[in-house]
């Protein structure tokens, strides 16, 4: 990108001067250098005002005591240690939404592929099923969809109306601790529209004469989905589950909508987001909270190496490009 | 969900037996498609139809048609729903402006100029469409209430103007990658310089980037709640969300007639951009998905 663009690039063959005037610093490349920071301008500032500074701002404050209205008070590792040794809602939120991702990202990943190799090649009207499938992905994270799941498996709602039907008394889905989470992880699964566009895209890429290649070898169509399919998706299938674990580790509309800004019943939908909300924004214990946001980040940064570790063992990166 | 679709993949299909087992396919992804969106219809059909019917008629049918619950939802809150409906819409566009600029601006000098450092830089950008949004939010707040910002539109959108939303700009550098240099060399042998490169040849041919940009930022912008309902708590400046939030608050469990209409009313928007703009959308997915 640096040297070598000088005896390809036509403008800078007729911009440059001849190679004995050259100067030791090549002012048309500090020029283009000045430009380009003319052009990052807004990014680095946003970069520096908006997150490094803040990420670094809120790991002192995670050790610290601060309400906004006194200064913070240092204490230590003591907002970390409490977090662990006594803080038992930290811990349900942490268990509500490791249950949560556990269970909503396979599933809605598992739905995605499964209709995207439905809908491969081949199928007539595919943009139509895609943009159906699809819609909901656009419409999860709002609160009207959030309102509508809370009145759907509410005590009266449309599941248990449906139920009744076949003369079933369904419990109120929302307001049972035993279910409330399962309500939030359908509704996580319902929004399978977005990877599923992806593993559409993916399947594409894989070229045709592979298949051929494999039913002329004899190869029956599970034989090519496990020898061909599977490996040559695994990369998108790697990219769609690094992407959904960070996603969903962040919910928050969902549970704050459906059990009202509580985390309840009983804490059972208390999504560790919404803690850290509630800590920092309702009690107004921000030091508490900015120690929540850092062992967020680190779990964060821990699920995405691991990914990454774990990937060299099934992820296949063949010549597909 | 494994029949023959193409007879190159499987085994030599009978031609005979193919048309059946499509059929088939065809009505399984139909009905699939069906429990998919049947929340979704199920309350359009309930914001039409009397408070007392709507629990009482899972069917999607109403027996009764009456647009009470929109004019009743309209006026249930402090302002008029349009009232909530323009401060969201203002937040929006200006989202959306600060989004489209900032971001191709960046993405142009990732794409294009050469600049020391420029790996490092760009890495820092990938690494912070990863970043959680909480590791910064409470700092963030503490800054924006010292400069009173509390209560105006500033913290939502001027994250935006500064390229916050990396994302975007790794979209834009992806798509103006896949244009041909020799369009801005040729630019440079007629003289432009990087600006007007940058405004006469490359944003031109960006539209689509931009489209997916604009359009992704409209909804994500008209769907957030988190920073809408952290920074704007006064009754005056709520936004469609936040003042949706509120219905479940004033009106406890009662009047789920108005809430339903006014959330098809918020959800009207996102539908509308969805159906002029899938195109876009399903494009700029799959190619960032795709890296």
């Amino acid at each position: 990108m640096t040297t070598d663009s000088v005896a390809v690039e036509p403008r800078a063959a007729q911009l440059r001067p001849p190679a004995h005037r050259r100067e030791k610093k090549q002012p048309w490349k500090r020029r283009e250098a000045r430009t380009a920071y003319v052009f990052l301008a807004p990014w680095f500032l946003g970069l520096f005002a908006i997150t490094i500074g803040p990420i670094l701002a809120s790991l002192y404050l995670s050790f610290t005591e601060y309400n906004l209205l006194e200064d913070p008070k240092w204490v230590g590792w003591a907002n970390y240690a409490e977090m662990f040794t006594e803080d038992d809602r930290f811990l349900t939120s942490l268990k509500v939404t490791t249950i949560y991702v556990v269970v909503s990202v396979p599933m809605q990943l598992a739905f995605a592929l499964a209709l995207a190799l439905a809908l491969d090649r081949g199928l007539c009207g595919l943009p139509i099923y895609r943009s159906i499938y699809y819609l909901p992905s656009l419409l999860g994270g709002s609160v009207a969809i959030s309102i509508l799941w809370r009145k759907i498996f509410g005590t009266d709602g449309l599941v248990n109306s449906v139920l009744a039907i076949f003369g079933i008394q369904g419990p109120g889905w929302v307001t049972d601790p035993d279910t409330a989470l399962g309500t939030l992880i359908l509704l996580h699964v319902w929004t399978f529209g977005a990877p599923m566009v992806i593993f559409l895209a993916g399947l594409r890429q894989i070229p045709q004469s592979y298949y051929e290649a494999a039913a002329v070898d004899g190869a029956g169509r599970f034989r090519q989905f496990r020898s061909i399919t599977l490996p040559l998706l695994t990369p998108i299938i790697f990219f769609n589950l690094v992407l959904e674990v960070i996603k969903s580790f962040q919910s928050f509309t969902q549970s704050f909508i459906v059990s009202n800004g509580t985390g309840g019943p009983v804490d059972s939908t208390l999504f560790y987001t919404l803690y850290l909300y509630l800590k920092g924004f309702k009690s107004f214990e921000m030091g508490y909270a900015a120690a929540m946001a850092w062992v967020l980040l680190v779990i964060i940064a821990g699920l995405t190496g691991v990914n990454f570790l774990m990937s060299k063992y099934w992820v296949f990166y063949g010549d597909t490009k | 969900m494994a029949t023959p679709s193409n007879a190159v993949r499987g085994k030599a299909a009978f031609p005979l037996f193919r048309p059946a087992p499509r059929l088939v396919k065809h009505l399984l992804l139909i009905a699939f498609g069906l429990v998919m969106l049947y929340p979704l219809l199920w309350m359009v059909s309930s914001s039409f139809k009397p408070e007392e019917l709507i629990f009482r008629e899972p069917g999607l049918w109403p027996s009764q048609v009456t647009l009470d619950n929109y004019t009743e939802g309209w006026v249930a809150l402090k302002h008029s729903f349009g009232y909530y409906l323009w401060n969201s819409a203002v937040i929006t566009a200006l989202s959306v402006v600060a989004n489209l600029v900032a971001c191709s601006l960046a993405a142009y000098a990732f794409a294009r100029l050469d600049f020391p450092l420029k790996k490092v830089w760009f890495a820092v950008m990938l690494g912070s469409i990863m970043l959680p949004h909480h590791v910064t939010v409470v700092p963030q707040y503490i800054m924006f209430a010292k400069f009173e910002w509390i209560n105006t539109i500033w913290p939502l959108v001027v994250p935006k103007f500064l390229a916050t939303d990396a994302f975007f700009i790794f979209l834009m550098v992806q798509f103006i990658r896949t244009l041909p240099r020799e369009l801005d060399e040729a630019a440079a042998i007629d003289g432009a310089g990087y600006w007007k490169t940058f405004f006469r040849v490359i944003i031109p041919l960006c539209m689509p980037a931009l489209a997916t940009t604009g359009i992704f930022t409209f909804i994500w912008t008209w769907n957030d709640f988190f920073s809408q309902n952290l920074y704007l708590t006064n009754s005056d400046n709520l936004t469609v969300p936040v003042a949706l939030r509120q219905f479940l608050d004033s009106s406890g469990e009662s009047s789920w007639g108005p809430m339903f209409a006014m959330s098809i009313v918020s959800l009207g928007p996102i539908f509308g951009f969805f159906l002029a703009g899938q195109k876009y959308l399903i494009r700029g997915m799959a190619t960032t998905g795709l890296k």
